[in-house]
């Protein structure tokens, strides 16, 4: 999936299959089925990946959680989800199935 | 922020800005040195 | 915009930012030199005993040692790294499946969310292992092979080591495993065979790793008669360049001066993560820098110490000093330096030149005086563990 189809108005979720570890820098995401191993450079980020499946959409969460300053803040926060959900960090929660806690 | 020129140059100005703050950076597991 | 593999990215890219709320963080590699709480990845060495006696083995394995960590030992330390959050652990040895706790410890600690690399010369993977392997979670197979055919293989790793690699990766084709590893260390003898590599592992459906030769263990003696010539060097640099989904465990970084006309950066890190972001730990529960520096010089403590692995790998002297800034010293005035770093620790120390300036196999050839120099005034150090059998090459595997 590319940014091209990342899509901030649905809602996303931390994936189950990943770990992930706090950092001073932020955190280290392992995607334990792809080996996949991502750096997430800012603490702000990783409060907003566990945040996500508590806000209707990811917009929202950024919004709630990142507080962006300006409209160019925003945009790299999604294009940072845009790149975790790529790398499986993050799903889309199903609304079917969507439950919290 | 910058002032916006023309809605083409912007757009390139502020695709190159973004990468600049890149908040994700992606390694190979294997890409770390002192492992076999 | 996708996410990028991580490559050499100029400081100027990471350091602004213009959101408030985002920090500006330094450059991810520069935290990293700093070291983290604890590993993101580790190799382990389950035992010294080994049916080969490859010439080049890093860890002069063969016989056991009768000190080797008991069961118990060993699945606490698993434990220890599942707690620590340690994602992944690369089980080495000597050959590792001669263990008898082997599957408990891989089964162990796949059940704790530790990922599992174990690297092998595939003699013991028949039909049964490699169906076993295949229906276990969070493992991957690493089979080590050093000639795309026997003659040049079994001329480093012994007669027969050729077919039972090949009879490994055969099994565990069979058994439906999925991606497996083939991991060649280059030599002068095996460079030339690169493409021949890469369609074997292609006909396997396996990942094709190609890593350094360190003159460490056992390749302190071999590595003048197998280390690449400097043209060998640049080839190797472009055929990576080349083929990036082979694997390197990053370990040509060193060869980055080559990158600098065209502006390319080998992929990976290209910094030294000994002690930093990643260890080694031994059969007997020493802990090393890396598995490239087994000696006492890089020997931060023991397992066994009370505190175990986490308070060696957070308290030690000597990963303290590791994750200390280090300076430039003879590569200062180098303009290829910021890509290199001057390279491997383990490869300066173990052809017995200073550890702050170029890398033995410098490929600017700024060393090549003083690698000479060191041979000839037989000041090479010889590894602090040495469980090598007293056979010759000549003889069967056990």
């Amino acid at each position: 999936m590319s940014t091209a189809t990342f899509d901030p108005s649905t809602k996303w979720e931390r994936s189950a299959k990943i770990g992930l570890r706090p950092e001073p820098f932020g955190a280290l995401a392992y995607h334990f089925d792809t080996r996949r191993l991502v750096f997430l450079k800012s603490p702000a980020l990783v409060d907003l990946v566990d945040g996500l499946v508590e806000h209707e959409s990811a917009d929202a969460a950024i919004t709630a959680i990142i507080e962006p300053a300006d409209d160019r803040s925003h945009r790299a926060h999604v294009t940072a989800l845009a790149s975790l959900a790529e790398a499986g960090v993050i799903e889309p929660v199903s609304p079917a199935i969507s439950f919290v806690g | 922020m910058e002032p916006k020129t023309d809605p083409q140059t912007t757009a390139v100005e502020e695709e190159a800005l973004v990468e600049e703050e890149l908040l994700v950076e992606e390694i190979s597991i294997d890409g770390m040195c002192g492992v076999y | 915009m996708t996410a990028i593999q991580s490559t050499h990215t100029p400081l100027s890219l990471i350091s602004k930012s213009a959101s408030a709320k985002t920090q500006a963080v330094p450059p991810l590699v520069e935290q990293l030199k700093g070291g983290l709480d604890a590993p993101i990845c580790l190799t382990w060495e389950l035992t010294y005993a080994c049916n080969l006696a490859c010439v080049h083995c890093l860890s002069s394995s063969g016989r056991r040692d009768p000190k080797e960590l008991s069961t118990a030992e060993a699945l606490a330390v698993v434990d220890e790294l599942a707690d620590l959050q340690v994602f992944y652990v690369n089980l080495g040895g000597g050959e590792p499946m001669i263990r008898k706790d082997f599957l408990d410890i891989v089964d162990h600690a796949v059940g704790r969310n530790v990922g599992v690399k174990f690297s092998t010369n595939g003699y013991y993977i028949d039909q049964a292992a490699a169906e076993r392997f295949a229906a276990t979670d969070l493992l991957d197979i690493q089979i080590s092979l050093d000639g795309f055919d026997a003659a040049t293989n079994d001329a480093v790793r012994g007669p027969g080591s050729w077919e039972a690699a090949r009879r490994a990766m055969d099994n565990l084709a069979a058994a439906d495993f999925g991606e497996f590893k083939i991991s060649i260390v280059a030599t002068r003898h095996n460079v030339a065979q690169l493409d021949d590599y890469k369609q074997m592992a292609d006909d396997y459906g396996a990942q094709l790793r190609v890593t350094r030769l360190r003159p460490s263990g056992r390749g302190v003696d071999s590595y003048q008669d197998l280390r690449l010539t400097h043209p060998q060097q640049q080839d190797i640099f472009r055929w990576i360049m080349d083929h990036p989904d082979v694997l390197t465990g990053d370990s040509f970084f060193h060869l980055n001066a080559l990158g600098k006309e065209t502006g390319e950066t080998l992929p990976g890190l290209s910094m030294c993560g000994a002690g930093r972001i990643v260890c080694l730990i031994d059969p007997i529960g020493d802990v090393y820098a890396c598995p490239f520096v087994i000696h006492d010089e890089f020997m931060a403590g023991n397992v066994r110490d009370t505190g175990g692995f986490a308070s060696v790998w957070r308290e030690s002297d000597l990963f303290r000093e590791l994750r200390e800034p280090g300076a430039a010293g003879a590569c200062a005035s180098c303009n290829a330096y910021d890509a290199c770093g001057g390279g491997c620790m383990a490869a300066k120390f173990f052809t017995g030149i200073p550890l702050d300036g170029p890398d033995p196999d410098c490929a600017l050839g700024h060393a090549d005086e003083a690698v000479a120099a060191a041979a000839a005034a037989g000041v090479v150090p010889q590894p602090s563990q040495d469980h090598s059998r007293p056979v010759r090459l000549g003889s069967k595997p056990a």
